[in-house]
C-alpha cells in the first residue's frame, strides 16, 4: 500500500542464555508488515510469536538482526508512542474506574485534562463501552474488561496495535463477537495490527496475512496472504476460501512440528 | 452487626475459663481466710495445706471455695473485680472531674498512647522507607533484609534498658523518646514485610504495560506499586499499631517511669496489688482493641474509595 513498512524485521534473532544452555526464541526472522495490515502470528507455545511482538514493543532486546518500527528503532518508536499493547489478561487496575484505566496512559503522557476526557469518551465509544466509564473493572464481564483494555491501548492514537492473545481467556461466543468488533474497529481506524493467537479460525478470520511459526528454534515456516475480502461477515467462515486458508495454516503448523513428532 | 456474635461467643468462653480458673488459683488464700474466720478447714494448718495439692484442697473443703471469689488481694481476681477496679480508676474518676489525676488510668493510658503514636509513626515511616529501598535496590535487599529479621529475634526486654541508657547518655531528657524508639523497633517490622510484599504485588504484565508507555520510575511507583500495596499496608498497620503499644508498655517497665500503663503494671507488682495490674492490663487490651478498630475503619473507607466491593 505505502512505500514504508510499519514493521520490518531482517534476520532477527533472540537467544536467551539459561542454565540448560542457550534457548533460541527467535532465529533469522525476516518479515515486513505494511501500514494498515492485519497480521496474525500463529504457532505452538515456544515458537516465538509473543517474543517477536515483545521485540517490536522494545520489551525484549534482540540479540541479532535488525528491527525497525515506523522506520525507527523499537526504543525510539516506543517513545514516539508508535504502538499500543494489549496483553492476554486485561490487566485493568482494580482501584480505577474504566474511565480511570483508559486515562492511565494519558496521565503518564501528560495530556491536558480536557483532552483526556474527550479521548476517553471517544475510545470508549469505539469499543462499545459508552456509559461504563464510571464502573469498576469487577463490575464488568471478562469480554467487556478486554474491550476496556483495547480502549486503553487506543487512547493515545498510536497507529500500531500489538495484541498478545487478547481473547485467549474468553469463551467462544464472546470471542466471535469481539473478533467481529475488532475487524470493524480496524476498518474504521486503519491501524496496523499485530495479533498473536493460538486459534486457526481466529487467525484466518481476522488477518490480511497469517504468519505461521514453529519452535526450537523459533522461526517463520509460512506466510499466507489471505484472499478474503476486507469486509468479512462471520459466516465467511463457511466459505471455500476460508476453509482453504485454514487448511494451509494447519499444514504449515504440522510441517513445523515434523521434526518433533 | 453479624460480626459481633462470634466475637461475643469467644469473649464469653474466655470469661468462663477465667471464672473457672479463679477457684483453684485462689484456693489456698480462700482457706486461709476461712481459717481466720473460724471455719473448719482440712488440713487445719496453713503449712500442711501448702504441701497439699490444690485439687485435693478443693475437694476436701468444697464448702469454702466461694471465698476465693471475694478476696481483697486475690492471686487471680475475678472479671467483675477487675471491671469494678477499672471503672473506679476511669469512669468514676472522670465523673468526679479527676480524669487526668495521677491515680486515674485515663491519665496513664494517655501517656502510653502518646508514646505509642510516636513509635507507630516512626516505625511506619522507617518500615515504608525500608520497603521501598528493598524493592528498588538489590543491594539493600541483600544488606537490610537479614538485619531486619535478626532485629526481631532479639528479645525487646533485653534491648529496652540499653536504649534507655543510650538515650540518657545522649542527653535526651524527655522520657517519651526512648519509649517511642522501643515502640518503633517492634512496629517497623510488620510494616516493612507487608510493604515489600505489597510493592511487589503488581504482575509482570502490569509492569510491562507501564513500560510500553515509557513511564518513569516515579510514575510507575505512584500509579501502580503504591496503590497496589495499600491493602497490604493496612493489614500491616493493624499489626504494627498493636506491636507499638506492646513496645511502649515494655519500654515503660524498666524506665523507672511513674506514669503509663506499663508503670502501673510494675508498681502493682511491687506493691502487691494484683487488681491494679489486671486493670492496667485490661486497659491496655481495650486500648489496643480501639486502635485496631479505628485502623479497620480507615481501611474500609479507603478501600471502598478505591473501588472495593470485592
Amino acid at each position: 500500500m505505502t512505500d514504508e513498512p510499519a514493521i520490518e524485521a531482517r534476520d532477527l534473532s533472540l537467544t536467551f542464555e539459561t542454565g540448560d544452555g542457550p534457548v533460541h526464541a527467535l532465529k533469522d526472522v525476516t518479515l515486513s508488515i505494511g501500514k494498515g495490515d492485519f497480521v496474525s502470528f500463529i504457532g505452538p507455545s515456544g515458537c516465538g510469536k509473543t517474543t517477536f511482538l515483545r521485540c517490536v514493543a522494545a520489551l525484549e532486546e534482540p540479540t541479532g538482526g535488525t528491527l525497525t518500527v515506523n522506520g525507527m528503532s523499537p526504543d525510539e518508536a516506543r517513545r514516539a508512542r508508535a504502538y499500543g499493547y494489549v496483553f492476554q489478561a486485561a490487566g485493568l487496575y482494580p482501584w480505577r474506574t474504566i474511565a480511570g484505566n483508559v486515562r492511565l496512559p494519558l496521565e503518564i503522557m501528560g495530556f491536558s485534562r480536557a483532552e483526556m476526557e474527550e479521548r476517553i469518551e471517544r475510545v470508549l465509544d469505539l469499543v462499545d463501552l459508552q456509559g461504563f466509564g464510571r464502573k469498576y473493572p469487577w463490575q464488568l464481564s471478562g469480554g467487556m474488561q478486554q474491550r476496556a483494555s483495547i480502549a486503553r491501548a487506543l487512547a493515545f492514537d498510536a497507529d500500531i496495535l500489538l495484541m498478545d492473545e487478547p481473547f485467549g481467556a474468553l469463551d467462544e461466543i464472546v470471542r466471535d463477537r469481539l473478533n467481529e468488533e475488532l475487524l470493524s474497529l480496524w476498518s474504521r481506524t486503519g491501524k496496523t495490527i499485530g495479533f498473536v493467537t493460538h486459534s486457526i479460525p481466529e487467525a484466518v478470520y481476522l488477518s490480511t496475512r497469517i504468519v505461521v511459526m514453529s519452535p526450537r528454534p523459533g522461526r517463520i515456516t509460512d506466510v499466507i496472504e489471505s484472499p478474503l475480502p476486507r469486509e468479512r461477515p462471520l459466516d465467511i467462515r463457511d466459505s471455500r476460501e476460508f476453509i482453504e486458508v485454514a487448511h494451509r495454516v494447519r499444514e504449515g503448523l504440522r510441517a513445523g512440528h515434523g521434526d518433533v513428532l | 452487626m453479624r460480626g459481633f456474635l462470634p466475637v461475643l461467643a469467644v469473649l464469653a468462653a474466655i470469661l468462663a475459663l477465667w471464672v473457672a480458673a479463679v477457684a483453684p488459683m485462689n484456693a489456698r488464700q480462700a482457706l486461709d481466710v476461712a481459717e481466720r474466720e473460724g471455719a473448719a478447714v482440712t488440713p487445719a494448718e496453713s503449712r500442711t495445706r501448702f504441701e497439699t495439692p490444690v485439687l485435693t484442697l478443693m475437694l476436701r473443703n468444697s464448702g469454702e471455695i466461694w471465698r476465693g471469689y471475694g478476696l481483697e488481694r486475690p492471686r487471680l481476681p475475678t472479671p467483675w473485680q477487675v471491671g469494678q477496679e477499672l471503672w473506679a480508676t476511669t469512669g468514676e474518676m472522670a465523673l468526679e472531674g479527676r480524669a487526668f489525676s495521677k491515680r486515674s488510668l485515663i491519665y496513664h493510658a494517655w501517656i502510653t498512647l502518646q508514646s505509642t503514636f510516636w513509635g507507630f509513626a516512626l516505625g511506619t515511616v522507617v518500615g515504608i522507607a525500608g520497603a521501598i529501598g528493598i524493592v528498588y535496590s538489590r543491594t539493600m535487599e541483600l544488606s537490610v533484609m537479614p538485619w531486619a529479621i535478626i532485629s526481631q529475634t532479639i528479645p525487646i526486654v533485653a534491648l529496652a534498658p540499653m536504649i534507655i541508657v543510650l538515650s540518657s547518655q545522649l542527653g535526651i531528657e524527655e522520657r517519651g523518646v526512648p519509649k517511642a524508639v522501643i515502640s518503633a523497633y517492634l512496629c517497623f517490622f510488620p510494616v516493612l514485610v507487608g510493604m515489600v510484599k505489597g510493592l511487589r504485588s503488581p504482575t509482570a504484565e502490569q509492569l510491562d504495560l507501564l513500560r510500553t508507555y515509557s513511564a518513569s520510575g516515579m510514575a510507575s511507583f505512584l500509579k501502580l506499586r503504591l496503590p497496589a500495596s495499600l491493602p497490604y499496608l493496612f493489614t500491616s498497620l493493624k499489626i504494627g499499631i498493636a506491636a507499638a503499644l506492646v513496645g511502649t508498655i515494655v519500654g515503660e517497665l524498666p524506665t523507672g517511669a511513674i506514669s503509663g500503663l506499663g508503670a502501673r503494671i510494675l508498681i502493682g507488682d511491687q506493691f502487691g496489688t494484683p487488681l491494679a495490674i489486671w486493670s492496667a492490663l485490661a486497659a491496655a487490651a481495650i486500648l489496643a482493641g480501639v486502635l485496631v478498630t479505628l485502623l479497620g475503619w480507615a481501611q474500609a473507607v479507603t478501600l471502598r474509595r478505591m473501588g472495593g466491593g470485592r
